[in-house]
C-alpha cells in the first residue's frame, strides 16, 4: 500500500480567530522547509481548514517524510492517506476492504467508519456510507467487529473531489508554527541545556537566532564545530538559525586579570548577556533565551541569576528553570542533541573556573569590582562585536 | 607560515607516489583476480610493491601480506597467532606502552580467555630484558613489542629481545609493531628473529588505508577475515592496488638515501631540543641524541595545558599533537607517559613534536620563537 497524500491536523492554531490564516501560512512555510530535507517532490494545499501534503513525484520515502513532518511545530497529527477516484460506490467498497486488509493484517480489532461528505451531491449521506461500508468490512472479515464508542481503528472516509481514506494517526510535536511569535536570541554553549532551551521556546512559535562565545586558543575549532552541529539539530525543528560566533578571549583574559577569580564566571556571564542583548537588539530579537536551571551550578543559584539578569533590559526566557538535570537530558535525547552535547570539548564557561566560585554574589560588590574594568572593557566589547562571525545553520 | 610538526600522526605523500597512484586509478584499474590483461596489469603492481618491500626488509616476497594499515596488521598478527596456537598455550606478553591497536587487541583476547603480561618500561620508555625473561613461560605463544614508541620515540632492544625469546622458547612467536620505526632505520626481521612485523604506509609518505604484515615463511597464523581467498586466503578482499603501488614506491623512496635523511632529521630534532631546553619549566621526555628515534620529541611545559598550547600554536600555523588528549569532562591520560613516570601535573602539559625530511630549520626556528612568545602568556593565565 502506498500513501500518496497526508492529512495534517493542527493543534492550537484551530482556535485562533480572524488571524488564523497567519498561523496556517506559517505552518505551511515550515512544512515546506521540512519537506525540502526529503527525497521526492511534494505540494501542500490548504482546503477548508485542513492542510494536505500531496506526493507529486513517483518516488518518496514514507518514513523520512513522517519523521521530518513530526518535527514541525504546530502539527498535532499526521495522517497518511490513500486517494481514490469516485468510480461508484461498489468500487469504493472493494477498495476500502482491500485497504483494511493491507493495513491490518491481524483482524482481531474493533473499528468504526467515519464518513464525511464535503461533496454534497454524492448519492449517499454520511450515515448511509458509514453503515454500508461497515457492513462490507464485516462481511469480508469474520473476526473483525464494530465498536462505535471506543474503536481500535477509526476509519475516516472523506468524499471530496477525490475520496480520501485514512486510519493511521502519527502524533506531531504540537506547539505553534515557527514565525508566529517573534524572534529571540539563544545563548548557545556546547552543553546539554542550551539546545533544549532553544527547542522549547521554538516550540511556542518563536524564531531562534543564537550566539556562541568562542575563546581560542582555550577552546578549539572542534568545540565551535560542536556548537554548529548542535545548532543544526535544533534547526531541524526551529528552521534556519543565524549563529553569531563572538571571540570572547580578550574579554575573558581582561576580567581574569582585573577581577577576583572567584567572581570570574559571574562577571563573564554578565558580559555575555550584555553582548547577546546588543546583538539581539541589532537583529530584531525581542528576548533572550538561556538554558539556566536554578541551583545547577554556582552561576545558576538564585543569587547568581539575579546578578546576571541585572544587565539585561530584554526579557530573558529560561524554559528549564525548574527542571532537574535528568529531565533535561531526557528531552535532549528525544530531540537528538544529547550525543553531540556530551562530546568532550572544553567550552568557554569551564575554562579558568575557580575551585570555589561565589554562589551568593552580591550585586553591589560585583559592580564595584567591575569598575576595575572601566579602562578597556568598552573597547574590548566593541572589538568582539565587530568580529562577529555569522554562520547560517540549516 | 604553515609548519607541520605532526609527522607521527601522518605524513605528506611523496608527489611521485601520488602520481603513480593516479595513474593506477585512471588507467591500470583492473582487478588483480581478473584473468584478462587489465587484471594482469593490476597484479603486476602488487608484485612490484612486494619486491620493493622484500628488498628493504631482506625477506621473501611471499612473506608480505597487505592490510588496510597498521591497526589491521597488528590485529591479524596477534589474533591470528592466538587462534592458530591456542593449543600450545594461552599466554601472551606485550608492553605497557604499545599503541591501542595492540593493547586493545590484547584486551579482547583476555576476554576470550587468554592471559596477557604487560611489561613495564623504565623512565626512558624502554623494556628491560630481565623483565621479559622473567615473564616468559612454557605456554607463552606470542611476544609483541613495538619498535619505536609513537609518543616519546623510545626505541626498543628488538634484536636482543628476539634472541632472548627464541633461546627460551623457540616455538614462541615474536611480533613487532614497526609502524613508527619503519622508514627511520634498517629493520631486518630475519636477523632480529622477528616472525611478524606490522607497517603502515602513511607514516612514510605513502597513502592512508594501506599497510602490510610480514609473516615469516614458517610462521602459522590464521586469517581474521574470510571471503574470496585473495592473498593466499590470509587476507580476503580485492587488493587496494593503487595504494599498494603507492606503498611500494614510498618504501623504495624512503629507504634510498635513508642514512643521510635520518642524519638530517636528527639535526632538526637536536636543534629543536637545544632551543626548547633553554626555556624555563620544561622537561624533554625520553632519551636524547641517537639513543632515541630521530623523528619524535615529547616535551612537558609545566603550568600550561597541552590542549591550549596546541591551539595557540595552531593559531600561528603550527600543527602538533597533545602528548595526552585531555578535556575537562573526559580525562584520558596517556598510558605511555604514565608508564615512563611523567609527574601527574605534567601529564596534561605534554606536547609531541614530530618531524620528517620535509621539516626545515627555518620552521624549527619559527616554532621555537612561537613557544617563547606563547608559553609565558599561557602560564600567566593558567587555571588555579
Amino acid at each position: 500500500m502506498t500513501f500518496k497524500a497526508f492529512l495534517i491536523k493542527y493543534a492550537e492554531i484551530g482556535v485562533k480567530g480572524r488571524n488564523r490564516y497567519i498561523f496556517e501560512d506559517a505552518l505551511v512555510q515550515q512544512m515546506k522547509y521540512a519537506l525540502k530535507r526529503c527525497d521526492g517532490e511534494f505540494s501542500i494545499r490548504k482546503e477548508q481548514g485542513r492542510i494536505y501534503v500531496d506526493v507529486v513525484s513517483d518516488y518518496y520515502d514514507y518514513d523520512e517524510v513522517v519523521e521530518n513532518l513530526s518535527r514541525v511545530f504546530g502539527i498535532s497529527h499526521i495522517c497518511p492517506m490513500i486517494q481514490l477516484e469516485d468510480e461508484g460506490f461498489e468500487k469504493l467498497g472493494k477498495d476500502i476492504v482491500k485497504y483494511m486488509d493491507e493495513a491490518y493484517p491481524d483482524k482481531k480489532i474493533t473499528f468504526k467508519v467515519n464518513a464525511r461528505r464535503a461533496r454534497k451531491n454524492y448519492p449517499l449521506t454520511s450515515m448511509e456510507i458509514n453503515q454500508a461500508l461497515g457492513g462490507m468490512i464485516l462481511d469480508a472479515f469474520p473476526e473483525i467487529s464494530v465498536d462505535v464508542h471506543n474503536p481500535d481503528v477509526l476509519l475516516s472516509v472523506e468524499i471530496r473531489e477525490h475520496i480520501y481514506v485514512y486510519s493511521i494517526v502519527v502524533p506531531g510535536p504540537g506547539g505553534m508554527p515557527i514565525g508566529t511569535a517573534g524572534k529571540a536570541m539563544l545563548l548557545l554553549s556546547g552543553g546539554i541545556d542550551s539546545p533544549v532551551a532553544g527547542y522549547m521556546i521554538a516550540k511556542r512559535g518563536v524564531k531562534i537566532d543564537a550566539v556562541y562565545f568562542h575563546a581560542p586558543p582555550y577552546t578549539s575549532e572542534r568545540a565551535k564545530q560542536k556548537v554548529v552541529d548542535l545548532a543544526k539539530e535544533v534547526a531541524k525543528y526551529a528552521g534556519p538559525i543565524y549563529l553569531h560566533v563572538i571571540n570572547f578571549t580578550d574579554i575573558q583574559m581582561y576580567i581574569y586579570e582585573k577581577c577576583p577569580h572567584d567572581e570570574l564566571t559571574i562577571i563573564m556571564r554578565r558580559y555575555m548577556m550584555k553582548i547577546a542583548e546588543m546583538i539581539a537588539k541589532e537583529t530584531e530579537c525581542i528576548g533572550l533565551i538561556t538554558g539556566e536551571s536554578i541551583g545547577q551550578v554556582a552561576s545558576q543559584t538564585m543569587h547568581s541569576l539575579a546578578v546576571t539578569n541585572e544587565v539585561c533590559t530584554l526579557p530573558v526566557y529560561r524554559p528549564l528553570i525548574g527542571f532537574d538535570k535528568k529531565d533535561i537530558i531526557e528531552i535532549s535525547e528525544k530531540i537528538g542533541t544529547y550525543e553531540t552535547s556530551i562530546l568532550p570539548f572544553e567550552d568557554c564557561c569551564t575554562i579558568f573556573v575557580a575551585k570555589h566560585p561565589v554562589t551568593k554574589p552580591s550585586l553591589a560588590i560585583i559592580k564595584k569590582h567591575e569598575t576595575h574594568l572601566e579602562e578597556k572593557i568598552d573597547e574590548l566589547v566593541q572589538t568582539a562585536l565587530d568580529t562577529d562571525e555569522v554562520i547560517i545553520v540549516r | 607560515m604553515e609548519v607541520y610538526l605532526d609527522n607521527s600522526a601522518t605524513t605528506k605523500v611523496f608527489p611521485e607516489v601520488a602520481e603513480l597512484m593516479t595513474k593506477v586509478m585512471l588507467e591500470d584499474y583492473g582487478n588483480p583476480s581478473s584473468l584478462h590483461f587489465k587484471g594482469v596489469d593490476g597484479e603486476n603492481y602488487i608484485k612490484k610493491a612486494k619486491e620493493q618491500i622484500a628488498k628493504v626488509l631482506k625477506v621473501q616476497e611471499k612473506e608480505i601480506y597487505f592490510t588496510s594499515g597498521g591497526t589491521e596488521a597488528d590485529n591479524l598478527a596477534i589474533i591470528g597467532c592466538a587462534m592458530a596456537n591456542k593449543r600450545a598455550g594461552m599466554h601472551l606478553i606485550t608492553t605497557r606502552i604499545e599503541h591501542p591497536a595492540v593493547l586493545e587487541t590484547m584486551k579482547y583476547l583476555e576476554k576470550q580467555g587468554f592471559e596477557v603480561t604487560y611489561l613495564p618500561v623504565d623512565k626512558y620508555g624502554q623494556i628491560r630484558l630481565e623483565d621479559l625473561k622473567a615473564a616468559m613461560r612454557r605456554d607463552t605463544i606470542l611476544v609483541s613489542v613495538m619498535h619505536t614508541n609513537n609518543e616519546i620515540g623510545a626505541v626498543q632492544p628488538i634484536a636482543e629481545a628476539g634472541v632472548l625469546i627464541k633461546s627460551m622458547n623457540p616455538r614462541c612467536l615474536f611480533h613487532v609493531d614497526a609502524v613508527q620505526g619503519f622508514g627511520k632505520c634498517r629493520i631486518w626481521p630475519k636477523k632480529m628473529m622477528v616472525d611478524l612485523l606490522s607497517v603502515s604506509a602513511h607514516k612514510i609518505h605513502g597513502p592512508k588505508g594501506i599497510g602490510f604484515l610480514y609473516v615469516g615463511e614458517k610462521v602459522k597464523i590464521l586469517p581474521i577475515n574470510y571471503g574470496g581467498g585473495q592473498q593466499k586466503g590470509m587476507r580476503s578482499g580485492t587488493e587496494n592496488v593503487p595504494a599498494i603501488a603507492g606503498l611500494g614506491l614510498a618504501t623504495q623512496m624512503i629507504y634510498s638515501g635513508l642514512e643521510a635523511d635520518v642524519e638530517y632529521i636528527y639535526k632538526i630534532r637536536e636543534t629543536f631540543v637545544q632551543g626548547v631546553s633553554l626555556m624555563e619549566g620544561i622537561t624533554v621526555n625520553g632519551k636524547s641524541g641517537k639513543d632515541t628515534s630521530c623523528h619524535v620529541v615529547s616535551v612537558s611545559f609545566a603550568g600550561v595545558r597541552s590542549e591550549v598550547l596546541l591551539h595557540a600554536l595552531e593559531d600561528k600555523g603550527i600543527c602538533v599533537s597533545a602528548g595526552s588528549a585531555c578535556a575537562s569532562n573526559h580525562p584520558q591520560t596517556s598510558e605511555t607517559l604514565k608508564a615512563i613516570g611523567v609527574e601527574k601535573h605534567l601529564l596534561d602539559s605534554t606536547i609531541r613534536f614530530s618531524f620528517s625530511v620535509f621539516t626545515t630549520m627555518e620552521e624549527i626556528e619559527y616554532t621555537l620563537q612561537a613557544l617563547r612568545e606563547i608559553v609565558p602568556v599561557l602560564r600567566k593565565y593558567s587555571r588555579h
